[in-house]
């Protein structure tokens, strides 16, 4: 029997009323980009490490006479290795074809997706855009992921083309392994809290950094009751994540354009719940602190703080690891991501009111309702590409 | 939700900015393949090769769609009884349009190799590979 794992095929995506019609060739190219993807994961991305522990450490010992002082040096060692160039190269190209190949679809069509958003949300209540609103600079500063024009770009009034091609492509950049709507992460913290905290009520979720909503909705599906509001902010993003969730059948959140490091149009204490998921590493330095200080006053007293990110760098990560890891903040584009994971969680939440003896941090892994087997397949560790997260927060201190 | 209203103070509504939608000014070819913000990384030494490698991607990209189209193809011609999956593993060409498929490859071959065969013959051959510049102030001369 083969034992090389598949991917999903892209046609087990979940599709939705305001989702992008596909042609046969342009899946076939989604399927061609998957198993790409997965083949440089699985049997190209090892080589990185095998040549580092034969070549690279090796050369770098007989020249300075010790190893590696910090992950900058294992950059720089690295850059010269042919195995990692050859790696590299491809794992940028498959990037930049996915972005290509999903934007090609969306803008044919970017007519009809607008037009389809605006049918959908017609009579609804659950968008509010800001007039002139204000794009933060560390979103106007890069296109995170190489998305040309990134989460907020509008080509036309009512456009919605980018976060159409996000719902419809991050399936191939993660190889289908967050599930057929996409929302492994959201279905897994809700499944984690509801799991550990069965007596928790909240009223009114706070979802930060929403994107189109696909970790939101888990969250409001398991939490029914409560009035979940999703903010970003992305025009587009918002139009069209308020337009799927309707076309999904969920009704109990809105979709608000709003700056995270300013949110004055909630109260003090209006929230039980406050959460990030994969939303940190795309902030800025500076931005980070005022966000965690306005997480501070919007949650309640006793309401639970928690944050999805990727792993932080800690003493205890090689420096191999840790410049692997920092690969997709300098090459795929996500330039705070590797300054981000210097950072202390512990710190970051005292500044949103959490005792340091309060805090906590799990390990969670994408809740994917494709087939288990084949999202398990995938053991070689593709770093910040594979669906297994660091989750940290905790509970406001009275 | 209750306190819509008191959220939405310094926003506009749901339906504002829907109007008007025209999306006529969309080039849909040459925007697919906007440049994302940021310098691009280059991993190989020389900038050359990885372009080369990006357009060889590109086309084996394509070669996969294809592949899945003829694929669809013989699925839908097995559906409707045209003809089996099993019938084109078995086809056996004449000798006369095997002889014309051999040909074909032949000349793919030769299509996809040339510039390694140019560069063999400029080897072979160095009077016939002459820098042009040189060429042209012997032609002046001519």
């Amino acid at each position: 029997m083969m034992s090389y794992q598949l991917p999903p095929v892209w046609t087990k995506l979940q599709r939705h009323e305001v989702f992008p019609e596909f042609s046969h060739d342009e899946r076939a190219r989604y399927n061609f980009l998957a198993n790409l993807n997965r083949f440089v994961s699985t049997a190209i991305a090892p080589g990185n490490k095998i040549a580092f522990d034969k070549r690279v450490e090796p050369a770098f010992r007989a020249v300075h006479g010790r190893s590696f002082a910090d992950r900058h040096e294992v950059a720089a060692a690295m850059s010269n290795e042919p195995i990692y160039q050859c790696w590299g190269a491809l794992r940028r190209s498959t990037m930049e074809m996915r972005q290509q190949n999903g934007r090609a679809v969306v803008l044919r069509q970017a007519q009809q997706l607008a037009e389809k958003v605006k049918a959908r949300l017609a009579g609804a209540a659950n968008l509010v855009l800001a007039k002139d609103f204000v794009v933060p600079p560390y979103l106007r500063h890069v296109d995170n992921h190489l998305m040309p024009g990134s989460y907020h770009t509008e080509y036309f009034a009512g456009d919605v083309a980018n976060a159409a091609n996000y719902d419809s492509g991050l399936f191939v950049t993660s190889g289908g392994m967050l599930g057929s709507l996409t929302d492994g992460g959201g279905k897994a913290i809700a499944a984690w809290v509801k799991a550990s905290y069965p007596d928790f009520k909240p009223r009114r979720i706070l979802d930060i950094g929403c994107g189109l909503g696909h970790n939101t909705l888990p969250i409001a599906q398991l939490y029914p009751d409560a009035e979940v509001i999703a903010i970003d902010a992305g025009a587009p993003m918002l139009r069209y994540g308020a337009a799927r969730a309707q076309a999904l059948g969920i009704g109990n959140v809105t979709f608000m354009q709003t700056d995270a490091a300013d949110m004055q149009a909630f109260a003090n204490g209006h929230f039980d719940w406050v959460q990030t998921t994969m939303f940190l590493h795309e902030t800025g330095g500076r931005a980070i602190h005022k966000i965690f200080k306005e997480i501070n006053r919007v949650l309640a007293v006793g309401g639970l703080n928690l944050h999805i990110e990727q792993p932080q760098y800690t003493p205890d990560m090689s420096f191999y690891e840790q410049f692997m890891r920092d690969w997709d903040a300098y090459y795929n584009a996500e330039p705070y991501w590797g300054h981000m994971h210097d950072l202390q969680p512990v710190d970051l939440m005292q500044e949103a009111g959490v005792d340091p003896a309060d805090f906590m941090q799990v390990g969670v892994k994408a809740v994917n309702d494709l087939d288990q087997k084949k999202a398990d397949g995938q053991v070689t560790e593709d770093y910040g590409r594979s669906p297994i997260w660091n989750v940290f927060g905790g509970w406001k201190k009275g | 939700m209750s306190n819509q209203t008191e959220l939405s103070s310094s926003h506009a509504g749901g339906q504002a900015d829907h109007e008007g939608i025209d999306a006529s000014g969309v080039n849909d070819i040459l925007m697919a393949g906007d440049k994302s913000k940021g310098g691009r990384p280059y991993f190989f030494n020389s900038a050359e090769t990885e372009r080369v490698m990006n357009i060889a991607m590109a086309i084996a990209a394509e070669v996969a769609v294809v592949r899945e189209r003829i694929d669809t193809i013989e699925r839908l011609l097995q559906t409707s009884g045209v003809l089996r999956q099993s019938d084109i593993e078995a086809f056996v060409p004449t000798d006369e349009a095997a002889e014309e498929r051999q040909l074909w490859h032949a000349r793919y071959a030769a299509r996809i190799l040339r510039i390694v065969q140019q560069e063999l013959d400029a080897v072979a051959h160095p009077e016939n590979n002459i820098p042009m510049q040189q060429i042209a102030d012997e032609i002046n001369d001519m």
